[in-house]
Parts: structure tokens; sequence; C-alpha cells
């Protein structure tokens, strides 16, 4: 694998040196090494990379593949604990790698810009977004008065950018605030720009918009640009080439198509098939587990067919907002929301953030009263069960919620928290509750050593194992996913959804899927419903909304997935 | 905004009758007799004691008292303590004085506990963070009373850098030594503080990419750091202005600061309730001041922090 690699980053060196011209960022070999207080952790290591001038390379890889350390290391933004060990990173033939801070100074902003991941939390709240603008032009020595930062943030896509430089960071949304970072970033027209994950905190719509405006940008002013993506399918579509980052070493790089149409390395197999936004039918998810999960899905099916378990009719929430001095507007966030879930199913509700999707959840479980509209369960309208009652359907209906970190108890160990429920509903002894923790423990592909470990102990990945055990506990017909996959890695995202599918394809299990992501519903839903501001815009199964959507948001939606026009294999797609 | 200063000046009035109707009641409530403590060993006739129990209105039951109290207050005539000195004229001879030295002391601590706590915060872990932690940690275990005579005998009486006592002589110069003693203690906790915050936003993503912009070590730290840190030091700055008023009575005592906090000290020996209370009013309403001063410029530091809605 090594010399396969070796022999990659030689042809750039070869081939650039060929048409005469240099590459503007090389790293060669690079180690980046982190003190800690257990010793020293080599983040990185065996690095390569070549970016010729003016083109777009991706970085890809999952969270702590070194990514992201690789290139903070370009732009000389370690962690103060962390130093570039061995190797050389080169910015037009000159070594930065060891380079002063004077130095850094000189080249951070005018030669090198950076565009951060997390629009929230990279502006100052104190200061106006103006102010923020025009320091940055100023300390590279450019024009920096009201009409040259007005001129930035227009550039960027920011309307009415004259006012808008007057506010503060809190009064922007999180699109907007991202398009103010691009805007600091590139201002002072850099020839490389860092764009560490620079869409993966906002909606896919916002995510399109502000790619396609980052393309057109460093395409018009020249720029190159390093991505930093988990997603693979957006590394695809937005990069010329794409380098593949594993456990801190690269594993592979190449041209994006090629790369991904004819993956070496077994991890970039790995990558390419599990990549949500690559991968394209349901049925694959259940092919993997061979005939018998067909076999056992198709009667669920048929069954189904009949048997409706959750009706939701005419749902709508409205919240008062308060506007000072006792005055109220009303907010409808769910607006007439009507479906039907059938059993042993999944039926997806997409939408983008504040669209209303998990107001639907938390009053399908019963954590929010609705305003208007009832919820059917067998038949039976939820908001007149009496309190008795209400915990039996508890029982029957359980949720899985989107972050695994936040939803365990850190002061329970796994069994505790897996036996909880069984406990509350006075379900068993405690003999019959250990062996019932250690069959559920057996389901989620969890070693039963784990029982006495703490949430904190385990991946991502794990406690959302561990999550679902939990769900499983009490035997529930229904099981509400709020955004259960949204927060893990995409190979983990992968083995979590085949998991889901099992379960479903084993215990006839009936799913209600809330997700922004509609790569992911594609892989599991039987049916879509799409949500926008409170209302729901288009129904179906999900083969019908996804090969002919009616509506123009739907479209949208379906436009803005990543990678989604990407030509594949016919082994892969 | 308007509203909002309108809002807290009304909320004054309920805090104001409150604290000087306890205050007062407290002095009401102590044993033993002003009048005959006024003479002492000596024996005066049962008449003077009876003209002098109705001049000071001692005669009278509480809420009489209090309500004259109060009447007196608002027409600005504070009346006469025992010693026969106009309560008023007291009063603007003593707050200059302890107004300078609590000035004198929140400078200090600004200043030093600021810049110290910076450069520690800068530095985690480093020498000058370690040396300034242990000695904020000892200046914070010591009582001010043990501070005061320990730098009285030192630089006062040993090396004669500062006069011992201040006495009639209160100005800047002269202040500064129990200036210095009593911004200590409240030093050592702005030091402390400064040092958290400055540590806490040297990791925030916006200062990452405030130097990722190109910006020079000394404006990321200004700009971006400082700035930032300094909202909760500056509530704890405003809220301690108070405390420096009030709480300057061991510090007036030790080096002999004709100020607030001696005169409230000798009326309490007295139990001359009116002195007393005039000087707690005046406290109140200092107290009052600072804190609203501290909310105005937490909203002024912090955009985010609006008042109106």
């Amino acid at each position: 694998m090594r010399d396969k690699k070796m022999t990659i980053s030689d042809v750039q060196v070869d081939e650039a040196d060929y048409s005469g011209i240099r590459p503007l960022l090389e790293i060669r070999d690079l180690a980046i090494t982190f003190k800690t207080s257990g010793g020293d952790v080599q983040a990185v290591r065996n690095a390569h990379l070549t970016i010729m001038p003016g083109e777009t390379v991706a970085i890809v890889g999952e969270s702590g593949s070194g990514k992201s350390t690789t290139a903070l290391a370009a732009i000389g933004l370690l962690p103060n604990n962390g130093a570039v060990s061995h190797g050389q990173i080169l910015l037009d033939g000159e070594d930065i790698a060891h380079a002063t801070e004077k130095r850094m100074i000189e080249l951070r902003g005018n030669t090198i810009g950076m565009v951060p991941q997390d629009p929230m939390s990279n502006l100052n709240p104190v200061w106006k977004i103006g102010y923020q603008v025009k320091e940055t032009l100023r300390a590279n020595g450019r024009p920096s008065g009201p009409d040259d930062v007005a001129q930035v943030l227009s550039e960027a896509g920011l309307p009415d950018a004259h006012r808008r430089a007057k506010q503060y960071p809190h009064e922007f949304s999180g699109g907007m605030r991202q398009r103010a970072l691009i805007a600091i970033g590139l201002s002072c027209q850099p020839r490389l720009l860092i764009a560490d994950e620079p869409t993966s905190a906002l909606d896919v719509t916002v995510q399109r918009q502000i790619l396609d405006h980052l393309d057109t940008m460093t395409t018009d002013l020249g720029t190159a640009v390093l991505l930093i993506t988990h997603d693979l399918g957006l590394a695809a579509e937005r990069a010329d080439k794409v380098v593949v980052m594993y456990r801190g070493q690269v594993v592979e790089a190449g041209p994006s198509l090629a790369l991904l149409q004819n993956p070496q390395h077994p991890y970039t197999k790995r990558l390419v098939e599990s990549a949500p936004s690559l991968a394209s039918r349901r049925i694959q998810v259940a092919r993997e587990q061979g005939l018998e999960a067909s076999d056992l899905l198709a009667p669920v099916a048929e069954a189904a067919a009949s048997d409706q378990v959750l009706q939701i009719q005419d749902l709508r929430k409205v919240y008062k907002l308060r506007q000072g001095l006792g005055k109220t507007t009303a907010f409808a966030a769910v607006d007439g929301v009507s479906f039907d879930v059938k059993r042993g199913t999944t039926t997806a509700i997409v939408g983008e953030s504040g669209s209303g999707k998990s107001t639907v959840a938390k009053m399908v479980l019963q954590l929010e009263k609705p305003t208007e509209g009832k919820i059917l369960f067998d038949g039976v309208d939820t908001s007149l069960l009496k309190s008795s009652e209400l915990f039996k359907f508890r029982r029957r209906v359980q949720p899985i919620f989107q972050d695994p970190y936040g939803s365990l108890d850190p002061m329970y160990n796994i069994y505790r928290t897996i036996e909880e429920p069984l406990r509350v509903h006075k379900i068993g002894d405690k003999a019959s509750r250990e062996k019932k923790v250690r069959e559920l423990l057996d389901q989620v592909a969890l070693p039963q050593s784990s029982m006495q470990r703490y949430p904190n102990e385990l991946s991502g990945g794990q406690r959302q194992r561990v999550a679902i055990a939990r769900a499983l506990a009490l035997d529930p017909e229904v099981i509400i996913c709020d955004e259960a996959v949204s927060a893990l890695d995409v190979l983990v995202q992968a083995q979590v959804l085949n998991l889901l599918a099992d379960l479903q394809a084993n215990l006839g299990l009936t799913y209600l899927f809330i997700t922004h992501d509609l790569a992911v519903v594609r892989q599991i839903a039987d049916h879509v419903c799409v949500m926008e501001k409170g209302k729901l815009v288009e129904t179906g199964s999900t083969n019908n909304v996804f090969e002919s959507p009616q509506q123009e948001y739907t479209k949208a939606l379906l436009n803005a997935i990543p990678g989604a026009k990407l030509m594949l294999p016919p082994e892969v797609a | 905004m308007v509203r909002f200063i309108l809002r807290r000046l009304l909320q004054v009035i309920p805090v104001f009758i409150g604290t000087t109707l306890l205050v007062y009641y407290m002095v009401f409530a102590l044993p033993g007799d002003p009048i005959a403590a006024l003479f002492g060993d000596r024996q005066p006739p049962q008449a003077v004691i009876d003209t002098l129990r109705s001049q000071y209105h001692l005669d009278e039951p509480f809420w009489v008292q209090y309500g004259l109290f109060l009447r007196n207050l608002f027409t600005f005539n504070l009346g006469n303590d025992f010693t026969g000195q106009p309560i008023a004229a007291t009063l603007a001879r003593v707050f200059p004085v302890t107004a300078m030295l609590a000035v004198e002391a929140l400078i200090i601590q600004a200043v030093f506990g600021v810049a110290f706590g910076v450069f520690a915060g800068l530095r985690r872990g480093g020498w000058f963070d370690s040396t300034v932690l242990v000695a904020s940690l000892v200046v914070i275990a010591v009582p001010t009373f043990v501070l005061g005579f320990v730098f009285q005998l030192i630089f006062g009486v040993n090396l004669g850098w500062a006069k011992p006592t201040v006495g009639a002589s209160a100005d800047w110069g002269n202040l500064l030594l129990p200036a210095v003693v009593l911004g200590l203690v409240s030093f050592a906790y702005v030091l402390r503080l400064t040092r958290a915050s400055v540590s806490e936003s040297m990791n925030a993503d916006y200062v990452r990419t405030a130097t990722a912009k190109g910006l020079s070590r000394p404006r990321v730290v200004l700009a971006h750091i400082l700035r930032n840190s300094l909202i909760p030091v500056v509530t704890y700055l405003g809220a301690n202005l108070g405390g420096l008023m009030g709480g300057a009575i061991v510090t007036e005592g030790i080096f002999n600061v004709p100020g607030v906090g001696n005169k409230l000290y000798q009326a309490v020996l007295r139990t001359e309730g009116p002195t007393i209370v005039s000087i707690v009013s005046v406290l109140v309403l200092v107290f009052v001041a600072a804190n609203l001063l501290v909310d105005l410029l937490y909203a002024w530091l912090d955009p985010r922090i609006r008042y109106d809605q």
C-alpha cells in the first residue's frame, strides 16, 4: 500500500515539473505529534498531498482521521500541544512546516485563507460583522473603508451589505454567518483557501447554495481550495482530486471520479459503499443480509397494507412567542399534518431545521400536547389515554434520539441503562432481566463484556447501539428515531442503519424516522413525508418521491444532496 | 434602554425603604440607653435627660422615630448627631475620603488584577502563572486586619515609604497604602477570574479564526481574547465598588482614615440611630447605582444582551 501511495504523489510531482508549473501546496511525508499526559500521540503520519494553483483538492475521512489536523498544520494553527514532527509543508516551494510566527502572520489572510467549520462559534459575538471583515482587510494592508467591507460581504452573497455590516453575529442565521465567514476567508484574495467542513452545520439546501457560491468565487479569483469533509459524495462533486485519510494516514489519492469508480484501498471501498449520498436503493440494505431477510420482509410488507399502526390526523401545534409587555404572537410549528404509518414499515419525515418534523415526533411520543388534531395509535386516540394507559402506551412506542452522548446517563453503566425501562415497567425478576439485557446486547452486536462499562468508555456508534438496545428492551411495536444516525460517521452510520433494517426484518418493527438527510431516507424508508415550515408538502413511497418529485421544494432538497448526480459503476449504484 | 433604567430606578424605592427600616429597627432594638452612655460616669439631672430624649425623639415609639427620619431625609435635613454636629456635614466630610479610598483600591485591583490575570491566563501552567496563583491564594487566605498591620509595620514604620496612619491629611498619596490593603483581597479574585476567563476564551473557535485572518498576536489578544474575557470581570468589579465603600471599616480603623467606616463604627458604639441609618442609606444608594452601572456596562460589552425585550 505504501508503494502505491508513494507512486501517486510521485506522479503528481512529475506531472507538475513537466508542465513547468510549481504546485501551490505540497505536503511531503508529514507527521504531526501531540504531547498529551499519556505520552506522545502521532495524529498524522506519512501524509502526502499536492495542490496545483486554482485546483480544488478534498481530504475525506471520518472524525479523528487527521484530516483537519493536516489542514491546520498548513496554516500554522495546530493546538499548542501539537507540532510537525517530520516532513515538509511546501508553499510555493517554501517550507513552512517550521516557519516563524511572524512569517505565518504574513501568510495568513493574504496567501492562505480559512473558512472554518462551525458558523455559530467562529464569529466573535461581541463585534459587528463589518468590524470582523474590516480588521481582516486592515491586518493584510488592504483598503478597509465601509464600502470595501460592504463589497466583500456582498460578493459572498449577503444582500443589503451596508446594513448587514452593522449587525452582530447573533442577528444572523447560520447560513448568513457562514457567508460572512467565507467573505472573511476570501477577503484578501488568498491563493489557497482551507475550507474545513464549511457547510456541515447547515441545512442541505443552504449547503448547496453556499458551496455553489464558494465554487464561483474561487473560480473567479483563481483560488486553490483544500476542502476538508467527511462526506465522500460532496468531495467527489466539488473537488478535482480526493485524498482519503484513515487513522492519520493517507490511504488513497487520485482524481475524484476515478477514485470513486475504482477504489483500491479497502477503507475507500467501504467508504464508497456506505456513503449514503451515493447508495441509491432501500433494497440494498436488505440485500446485504442475504435472501433470508428479503424473504422475511416480503410477507410483513404485505400484511402491513391493511394495518395502520399510527394515524396522524390534521395535527397542529401552535406556540405562543413572547414579544414583551405581555404580548404574544402565535407561531404554528406544525400546521395541519396528516399521514398514516403502516405496521412493519419505515416512514421518514424529512425537512430542514425549523420545518416542524421533530415537533411531530414529540407529539407522537406524547411529550408535547397537540393544539389540534388527533394521533391514533392502533385506532385509539392517544389524547384520551388515562395515565395508566399512557404508561402502557409508552411501553409500545420507544424513542431513539440524535445525540448518543446526551441521551445516555453518564452515571449509569450500560447494564443499568438498558435494564432501567424493564425495572420501571416491573418486567421479570432480576435474573430474567439480566438475561434479557444479554440478549439485547447480542441483538445490537455489542459484546456482553460492555455491560459494566460507562457511556464515556464507548464510541459514538457503540453508544447509539446502547440507545437502540434500551429502546428495544420493552419489545416495542413502534420506534421513533429522531435524527438517530445524524451524529455518526458514515461507516458507523451505515452499520447502525443495517442494524435497524435487520431488527425490523426480524422483529417486525415499525419506524418513524425523523431526519434532515435525504440520502439516509433512501436507504431506510418505505414512505416519505416532506415537511416545510410546519406543513406537509409531499408524501409518497420513497421510490416515487425520489424518482418523480412533484413539489419544487422536494426537487430542491433532492438536488441539494451532494454527489447525487455522480455516475457510479453499476455494482455500487 | 430608557425603560430599563426607569424600571431599575423605581426598584430603588422598595430596596431603600426595606434596608433603612431594617437597619433602623436593629439600632432601635440594641440594648442600653444612648443618653446614659453620653454622660459616662456622671449622673445628669433627670430634666436634662428628658430634654435630650425629646430633642432626639428617643421618647417616641419606633414608627414615629422612623417616620421622622424619613421626613428629615426627604427634606434634606438629616438632623444633628449626639455631639450636636449636623449629620449632613459629617456625611459630606467622610464620604469623599472613603470614595477616594475605594476608587483608588478599585483602580489598583482592576489594573493589576486584569494585567496579571491576562499574563497568567495566556501562559497557563508557566512559572508566572504558578507563582501568581500561589501568591493570590495566600492573599485570599490571610485576613485583611493581619495584612493591614503587616503592611503598616513594613512599609509605614520600618521602611518609612508611607505614613503609617492617615489622620486628617487624607489625600491620594497618603491613602495609597490603605488602598493597597483594601484592594488586595479583591485583586486576588479579579486576577483568578481574569485568568480563568482568558484561558477559556483563548481556546474559542473565533480566536483561532481571528488568527487565521492574519491578525497580529497583540491584536488577537486585545480585540478577541481580552474584550470577551472582560465581561465577567467588569461585572465583578462593579459589584465590588459598593463592597469597597462599606467594607473599608477594618482598613480605615487600622490606618486611622477619617472615612465612612470609621464614622459608622463610632456611631454604632454610641447607638446613634440617625447617623447609622444615614450612612447606610448612602451606601445603599451607592450599591444600587454601581449595580445599575454594571448592567449598562454589561449590555455595552456584550451586544447579545438586550434589556428592552
